[in-house]
Protein backbone atom coordinates (compact mmCIF):
# COMPACT_ATOMS: atom_id res chain seq x y z
CA UNK A 1 0.00 0.00 0.00
CA UNK A 2 2.97 2.20 -0.31
CA UNK A 3 1.69 3.81 -3.58
CA UNK A 4 -1.15 5.12 -1.66
CA UNK A 5 -0.14 8.91 -1.61
CA UNK A 6 0.94 8.61 -5.42
CA UNK A 7 -1.90 9.82 -8.08
CA UNK A 8 -0.14 8.95 -11.11
CA UNK A 9 1.22 4.98 -10.10
CA UNK A 10 3.76 4.47 -13.06
CA UNK A 11 7.50 4.59 -13.66
CA UNK A 12 8.47 4.63 -17.32
CA UNK A 13 11.38 2.11 -17.94
CA UNK A 14 13.21 -0.26 -20.60
CA UNK A 15 11.83 -3.64 -20.00
CA UNK A 16 15.78 -4.40 -20.24
CA UNK A 17 17.24 -2.43 -17.15
CA UNK A 18 14.04 -3.59 -15.32
CA UNK A 19 15.23 -7.27 -15.99
CA UNK A 20 18.71 -6.29 -15.36
CA UNK A 21 17.88 -4.49 -11.70
CA UNK A 22 15.69 -7.47 -10.59
CA UNK A 23 18.35 -9.93 -11.16
CA UNK A 24 21.43 -7.74 -10.26
CA UNK A 25 19.69 -7.22 -6.65
CA UNK A 26 18.76 -11.26 -6.39
CA UNK A 27 22.21 -12.74 -7.06
CA UNK A 28 21.71 -15.43 -5.57
CA UNK A 29 25.34 -17.15 -5.21
CA UNK A 30 26.06 -21.23 -5.30
CA UNK A 31 28.68 -21.94 -3.31
CA UNK A 32 31.07 -24.04 -4.85
CA UNK A 33 33.10 -23.81 -1.71
CA UNK A 34 36.22 -26.60 -2.30
CA UNK A 35 39.02 -25.66 0.09
CA UNK A 36 39.82 -22.73 2.66
CA UNK A 37 38.41 -19.75 0.59
CA UNK A 38 35.35 -21.04 1.50
CA UNK A 39 35.40 -20.16 5.41
CA UNK A 40 36.02 -16.04 4.10
CA UNK A 41 32.98 -16.99 1.55
CA UNK A 42 31.24 -18.02 4.84
CA UNK A 43 32.20 -14.50 6.18
CA UNK A 44 30.94 -12.88 3.55
CA UNK A 45 27.66 -14.12 4.10
CA UNK A 46 28.06 -13.38 7.74
CA UNK A 47 26.11 -10.90 10.08
CA UNK A 48 29.53 -8.71 9.55
CA UNK A 49 29.93 -8.37 6.10
CA UNK A 50 26.54 -8.86 5.26
CA UNK A 51 25.88 -10.09 1.60
CA UNK A 52 22.24 -9.44 2.28
CA UNK A 53 22.62 -5.96 1.99
CA UNK A 54 23.34 -6.49 -1.76
CA UNK A 55 20.27 -8.90 -1.97
CA UNK A 56 22.74 -12.08 -2.18
CA UNK A 57 22.22 -13.62 1.46
CA UNK A 58 20.41 -16.46 -0.60
CA UNK A 59 22.90 -19.21 -0.59
CA UNK A 60 21.40 -21.85 -2.69
CA UNK A 61 23.24 -25.50 -2.54
CA UNK A 62 20.96 -26.59 -5.76
CA UNK A 63 22.23 -25.21 -8.99
CA UNK A 64 19.03 -25.13 -10.44
CA UNK A 65 18.26 -21.92 -8.41
CA UNK A 66 21.47 -19.83 -8.54
CA UNK A 67 22.57 -17.39 -10.66
CA UNK A 68 26.25 -16.65 -9.43
CA UNK A 69 28.36 -19.38 -9.14
CA UNK A 70 31.52 -18.69 -6.59
CA UNK A 71 34.17 -20.97 -6.91
CA UNK A 72 36.28 -20.76 -3.63
CA UNK A 73 39.05 -23.08 -3.74
CA UNK A 74 41.77 -24.75 -5.28
CA UNK A 75 40.35 -26.80 -8.38
CA UNK A 76 41.79 -30.74 -9.24
CA UNK A 77 41.26 -32.10 -12.41
CA UNK A 78 38.78 -34.48 -11.06
CA UNK A 79 37.01 -32.05 -9.42
CA UNK A 80 37.32 -30.06 -12.44
CA UNK A 81 34.45 -31.99 -14.27
CA UNK A 82 32.21 -31.42 -10.76
CA UNK A 83 32.17 -27.88 -10.98
CA UNK A 84 31.58 -27.73 -14.95
CA UNK A 85 28.52 -30.81 -14.32
CA UNK A 86 27.38 -27.84 -11.50
CA UNK A 87 27.97 -24.99 -14.09
CA UNK A 88 25.90 -26.68 -16.53
CA UNK A 89 23.07 -27.18 -14.38
CA UNK A 90 22.50 -23.56 -13.49
CA UNK A 91 19.76 -21.98 -15.71
CA UNK A 92 21.45 -18.95 -18.10
CA UNK A 93 22.01 -16.22 -17.48
CA UNK A 94 24.71 -17.63 -14.88
CA UNK A 95 27.96 -15.81 -13.89
CA UNK A 96 31.35 -17.15 -12.52
CA UNK A 97 33.19 -15.78 -9.96
CA UNK A 98 36.64 -17.30 -9.47
CA UNK A 99 37.55 -16.05 -5.63
CA UNK A 100 41.38 -16.51 -4.62
CA UNK A 101 44.60 -17.57 -6.20
CA UNK A 102 44.07 -21.23 -6.81
CA UNK A 103 40.68 -20.65 -8.90
CA UNK A 104 42.13 -17.64 -10.89
CA UNK A 105 45.72 -19.44 -11.71
CA UNK A 106 46.43 -22.71 -9.82
CA UNK A 107 48.07 -20.56 -7.05
CA UNK A 108 51.00 -21.51 -4.91
CA UNK A 109 49.61 -25.82 -6.43
CA UNK A 110 51.98 -25.33 -9.94
CA UNK A 111 52.13 -29.30 -9.64
CA UNK A 112 50.19 -32.04 -12.02
CA UNK A 113 46.78 -32.53 -10.06
CA UNK A 114 45.73 -28.80 -9.50
CA UNK A 115 44.09 -26.85 -13.02
CA UNK A 116 46.11 -24.11 -13.57
CA UNK A 117 42.40 -21.63 -13.43
CA UNK A 118 39.25 -22.97 -14.01
CA UNK A 119 39.23 -20.35 -17.19
CA UNK A 120 40.31 -23.33 -19.07
CA UNK A 121 37.03 -24.60 -18.53
CA UNK A 122 34.22 -22.53 -17.51
CA UNK A 123 33.78 -18.96 -18.97
CA UNK A 124 34.82 -17.25 -15.52
CA UNK A 125 33.29 -13.17 -15.00
CA UNK A 126 35.27 -11.92 -12.27
CA UNK A 127 38.56 -13.10 -10.92
CA UNK A 128 38.84 -12.03 -7.16
CA UNK A 129 42.79 -11.74 -5.72
CA UNK A 130 44.18 -13.06 -2.67
CA UNK A 131 45.21 -15.80 -0.63
CA UNK A 132 41.90 -16.16 0.66
CA UNK A 133 40.93 -12.75 -0.33
CA UNK A 134 39.39 -10.69 2.23
CA UNK A 135 35.09 -10.89 2.65
CA UNK A 136 35.30 -7.19 1.53
CA UNK A 137 37.23 -8.23 -1.69
CA UNK A 138 34.59 -10.74 -2.30
CA UNK A 139 31.96 -7.95 -1.89
CA UNK A 140 33.48 -5.87 -4.35
CA UNK A 141 33.61 -8.45 -7.10
CA UNK A 142 30.27 -8.65 -6.11
CA UNK A 143 29.33 -5.38 -6.90
CA UNK A 144 31.26 -5.16 -10.11
CA UNK A 145 28.83 -8.44 -11.15
CA UNK A 146 26.02 -6.21 -10.18
CA UNK A 147 27.39 -3.19 -12.30
CA UNK A 148 28.13 -5.61 -15.47
CA UNK A 149 24.55 -6.63 -14.87
CA UNK A 150 23.41 -3.20 -14.92
CA UNK A 151 24.81 -2.38 -18.19
CA UNK A 152 23.52 -5.27 -19.84
CA UNK A 153 26.67 -7.04 -20.29
CA UNK A 154 26.00 -10.99 -20.94
CA UNK A 155 27.75 -13.17 -18.93
CA UNK A 156 31.36 -15.00 -19.43
CA UNK A 157 32.28 -12.08 -22.18
CA UNK A 158 34.38 -9.43 -20.66
CA UNK A 159 37.44 -10.22 -17.86
CA UNK A 160 37.48 -8.18 -14.84
CA UNK A 161 39.41 -8.26 -11.39
CA UNK A 162 39.42 -7.04 -8.30
CA UNK A 163 43.19 -6.35 -6.82
CA UNK A 164 43.54 -5.18 -3.56
CA UNK A 165 40.37 -3.15 -3.44
CA UNK A 166 41.11 -1.87 -7.24
CA UNK A 167 39.16 -3.37 -9.69
CA UNK A 168 40.36 -3.41 -13.42
CA UNK A 169 38.11 -4.19 -16.52
CA UNK A 170 39.33 -5.39 -19.65
CA UNK A 171 37.93 -6.83 -22.57
CA UNK A 172 39.03 -10.16 -24.55
CA UNK A 173 39.51 -13.72 -23.77
CA UNK A 174 42.29 -14.45 -21.07
CA UNK A 175 45.14 -14.85 -23.49
CA UNK A 176 44.57 -11.18 -24.39
CA UNK A 177 44.09 -10.25 -20.80
CA UNK A 178 47.61 -11.84 -20.73
CA UNK A 179 49.05 -9.50 -23.55
CA UNK A 180 48.03 -5.93 -22.14
CA UNK B 1 62.61 -51.94 24.44
CA UNK B 2 64.34 -51.34 21.44
CA UNK B 3 67.09 -53.90 22.24
CA UNK B 4 64.34 -56.39 23.34
CA UNK B 5 62.88 -56.13 19.83
CA UNK B 6 65.97 -56.44 17.67
CA UNK B 7 66.59 -59.74 20.11
CA UNK B 8 62.93 -61.45 19.45
CA UNK B 9 63.85 -60.64 15.73
CA UNK B 10 67.33 -61.65 15.21
CA UNK B 11 66.39 -64.93 17.05
CA UNK B 12 63.83 -65.67 15.19
CA UNK B 13 64.58 -64.34 11.75
CA UNK B 14 67.88 -64.31 11.50
CA UNK B 15 68.35 -64.88 7.94
CA UNK B 16 65.93 -62.52 6.80
CA UNK B 17 67.48 -59.09 8.65
CA UNK B 18 69.30 -57.12 5.30
CA UNK B 19 69.87 -53.96 7.67
CA UNK B 20 69.43 -52.16 11.16
CA UNK B 21 69.67 -48.40 11.38
CA UNK B 22 70.00 -46.34 14.58
CA UNK B 23 70.28 -43.27 16.13
CA UNK B 24 74.22 -43.94 16.59
CA UNK B 25 74.67 -44.78 13.30
CA UNK B 26 72.36 -42.42 11.62
CA UNK B 27 71.97 -38.70 13.02
CA UNK B 28 69.11 -38.04 11.05
CA UNK B 29 66.84 -40.59 13.13
CA UNK B 30 65.97 -39.99 16.90
CA UNK B 31 66.97 -41.54 19.89
CA UNK B 32 64.13 -44.15 19.67
CA UNK B 33 63.75 -45.05 16.12
CA UNK B 34 64.74 -48.42 14.82
CA UNK B 35 64.32 -48.96 11.38
CA UNK B 36 64.51 -52.67 10.14
CA UNK B 37 65.39 -53.48 6.54
CA UNK B 38 63.85 -57.29 5.63
CA UNK B 39 63.71 -59.73 2.95
CA UNK B 40 60.64 -59.07 0.83
CA UNK B 41 59.83 -62.86 0.89
CA UNK B 42 59.70 -63.07 4.91
CA UNK B 43 57.46 -59.99 4.87
CA UNK B 44 54.48 -61.69 5.78
CA UNK B 45 55.59 -64.05 8.21
CA UNK B 46 57.48 -61.47 10.20
CA UNK B 47 54.63 -58.97 10.10
CA UNK B 48 52.43 -61.75 11.20
CA UNK B 49 55.04 -62.22 14.44
CA UNK B 50 55.34 -58.63 15.51
CA UNK B 51 51.61 -58.73 15.34
CA UNK B 52 50.46 -61.37 17.63
CA UNK B 53 53.76 -61.98 19.72
CA UNK B 54 52.30 -61.58 23.34
CA UNK B 55 55.34 -59.66 24.53
CA UNK B 56 56.01 -57.26 21.19
CA UNK B 57 52.34 -56.92 20.18
CA UNK B 58 52.87 -54.96 16.87
CA UNK B 59 48.98 -53.92 16.82
CA UNK B 60 48.54 -50.62 15.01
CA UNK B 61 50.05 -49.76 11.04
CA UNK B 62 50.43 -46.18 11.75
CA UNK B 63 51.73 -45.17 8.01
CA UNK B 64 53.01 -47.38 4.87
CA UNK B 65 54.44 -44.97 2.28
CA UNK B 66 56.91 -46.09 -0.82
CA UNK B 67 59.99 -44.11 -1.85
CA UNK B 68 61.44 -43.93 -4.83
CA UNK B 69 65.33 -44.02 -4.68
CA UNK B 70 65.67 -43.67 -7.87
CA UNK B 71 68.62 -46.68 -8.00
CA UNK B 72 69.33 -48.81 -10.37
CA UNK B 73 69.10 -51.70 -8.19
CA UNK B 74 66.10 -51.90 -5.56
CA UNK B 75 64.38 -48.75 -6.78
CA UNK B 76 61.75 -48.92 -4.33
CA UNK B 77 61.02 -48.94 -1.01
CA UNK B 78 57.99 -49.70 1.19
CA UNK B 79 58.24 -48.79 4.89
CA UNK B 80 56.06 -49.46 7.39
CA UNK B 81 55.61 -47.57 10.36
CA UNK B 82 54.30 -49.95 13.29
CA UNK B 83 53.21 -49.04 16.82
CA UNK B 84 53.07 -51.14 19.94
CA UNK B 85 50.55 -49.18 21.81
CA UNK B 86 51.40 -51.46 25.23
CA UNK B 87 55.23 -50.89 25.34
CA UNK B 88 55.07 -47.66 23.78
CA UNK B 89 57.31 -48.39 20.79
CA UNK B 90 57.61 -47.59 16.96
CA UNK B 91 59.37 -49.98 14.49
CA UNK B 92 60.03 -49.04 11.00
CA UNK B 93 60.04 -52.24 8.97
CA UNK B 94 61.36 -51.47 5.39
CA UNK B 95 61.29 -53.50 2.04
CA UNK B 96 63.39 -53.39 -0.93
CA UNK B 97 61.48 -53.45 -4.48
CA UNK B 98 63.50 -53.70 -7.69
CA UNK B 99 61.89 -52.35 -10.30
CA UNK B 100 61.58 -55.26 -12.94
CA UNK B 101 59.72 -57.04 -9.97
CA UNK B 102 57.04 -54.43 -8.31
CA UNK B 103 55.32 -56.60 -6.38
CA UNK B 104 54.92 -56.26 -2.61
CA UNK B 105 52.63 -58.96 -0.50
CA UNK B 106 49.73 -56.89 0.89
CA UNK B 107 49.41 -56.91 4.84
CA UNK B 108 45.66 -56.16 4.67
CA UNK B 109 45.44 -59.03 6.49
CA UNK B 110 47.43 -58.03 8.88
CA UNK B 111 46.59 -54.46 9.69
CA UNK B 112 43.21 -53.77 8.21
CA UNK B 113 44.66 -50.14 8.15
CA UNK B 114 46.69 -51.05 5.15
CA UNK B 115 44.22 -51.25 2.67
CA UNK B 116 44.14 -47.31 1.76
CA UNK B 117 47.32 -46.65 2.60
CA UNK B 118 49.17 -49.52 -0.04
CA UNK B 119 46.08 -48.14 -2.58
CA UNK B 120 47.91 -45.23 -1.69
CA UNK B 121 51.23 -46.50 -2.90
CA UNK B 122 49.99 -48.46 -5.69
CA UNK B 123 48.64 -45.03 -7.37
CA UNK B 124 51.74 -42.76 -6.69
CA UNK B 125 54.18 -45.24 -7.63
CA UNK B 126 53.15 -48.25 -9.27
CA UNK B 127 53.53 -50.92 -6.52
CA UNK B 128 51.42 -53.87 -6.90
CA UNK B 129 50.36 -55.44 -3.43
CA UNK B 130 49.70 -59.10 -4.38
CA UNK B 131 46.36 -60.45 -2.55
CA UNK B 132 44.67 -57.01 -2.24
CA UNK B 133 41.35 -57.06 -1.72
CA UNK B 134 40.83 -53.68 -3.36
CA UNK B 135 43.95 -52.47 -5.60
CA UNK B 136 42.42 -49.35 -7.30
CA UNK B 137 43.52 -45.94 -7.90
CA UNK B 138 43.02 -43.65 -4.68
CA UNK B 139 43.45 -40.27 -5.22
CA UNK B 140 44.36 -39.61 -9.47
CA UNK B 141 41.33 -40.53 -11.75
CA UNK B 142 41.03 -43.86 -12.81
CA UNK B 143 41.96 -43.66 -16.16
CA UNK B 144 44.99 -41.78 -15.46
CA UNK B 145 47.85 -44.32 -16.75
CA UNK B 146 51.42 -42.65 -15.00
CA UNK B 147 52.72 -42.98 -11.18
CA UNK B 148 53.22 -39.36 -10.68
CA UNK B 149 55.63 -39.63 -7.51
CA UNK B 150 58.10 -41.52 -9.54
CA UNK B 151 61.48 -39.64 -9.94
CA UNK B 152 60.68 -39.15 -14.16
CA UNK B 153 57.57 -38.07 -13.67
CA UNK B 154 57.49 -34.12 -14.37
CA UNK B 155 56.16 -31.83 -11.91
CA UNK B 156 53.73 -29.90 -14.24
CA UNK B 157 52.43 -33.39 -15.40
CA UNK B 158 51.90 -34.92 -19.25
CA UNK B 159 49.90 -32.58 -21.60
CA UNK B 160 46.44 -34.47 -22.47
CA UNK B 161 47.35 -37.41 -19.75
CA UNK B 162 44.33 -35.35 -17.66
CA UNK B 163 41.42 -34.53 -19.75
CA UNK B 164 39.49 -31.28 -18.60
CA UNK B 165 35.47 -30.38 -20.11
CA UNK B 166 35.24 -28.83 -22.52
CA UNK B 167 34.54 -24.55 -22.33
Amino acid sequence: MGFQGVKEGFITSRLDEMVNWARRNSLWPMPMGISCCAIEMMSFAGPRFDVSRFGSEVFRFSPRQSDLMIVAGTVTYKMAKVVRKIYDQMPDPKWVMAMGACASSGGMYRSYPVVQGIDLFVPVDMYVAGCPPRPDAVLKGLMEIQKKIARGEPPGQKVSYIDEGVSVERQGSRKAFEEV
Amino acid sequence: MKDRVLEKLSKKFKTSILAVEEFAANPKLYATDLVVTVKKSDLISICEFLCSDAELRFDSLRDLMGIDQYLPEDRYEVVYNIYSLRNNFRLFLKVKVDEHDLKVPTVVGIWPAANWLEREAYDMYGLVFEGHPDLRRIYMPEEFEYFPLRKEFPLMGIPGSLPLPKK
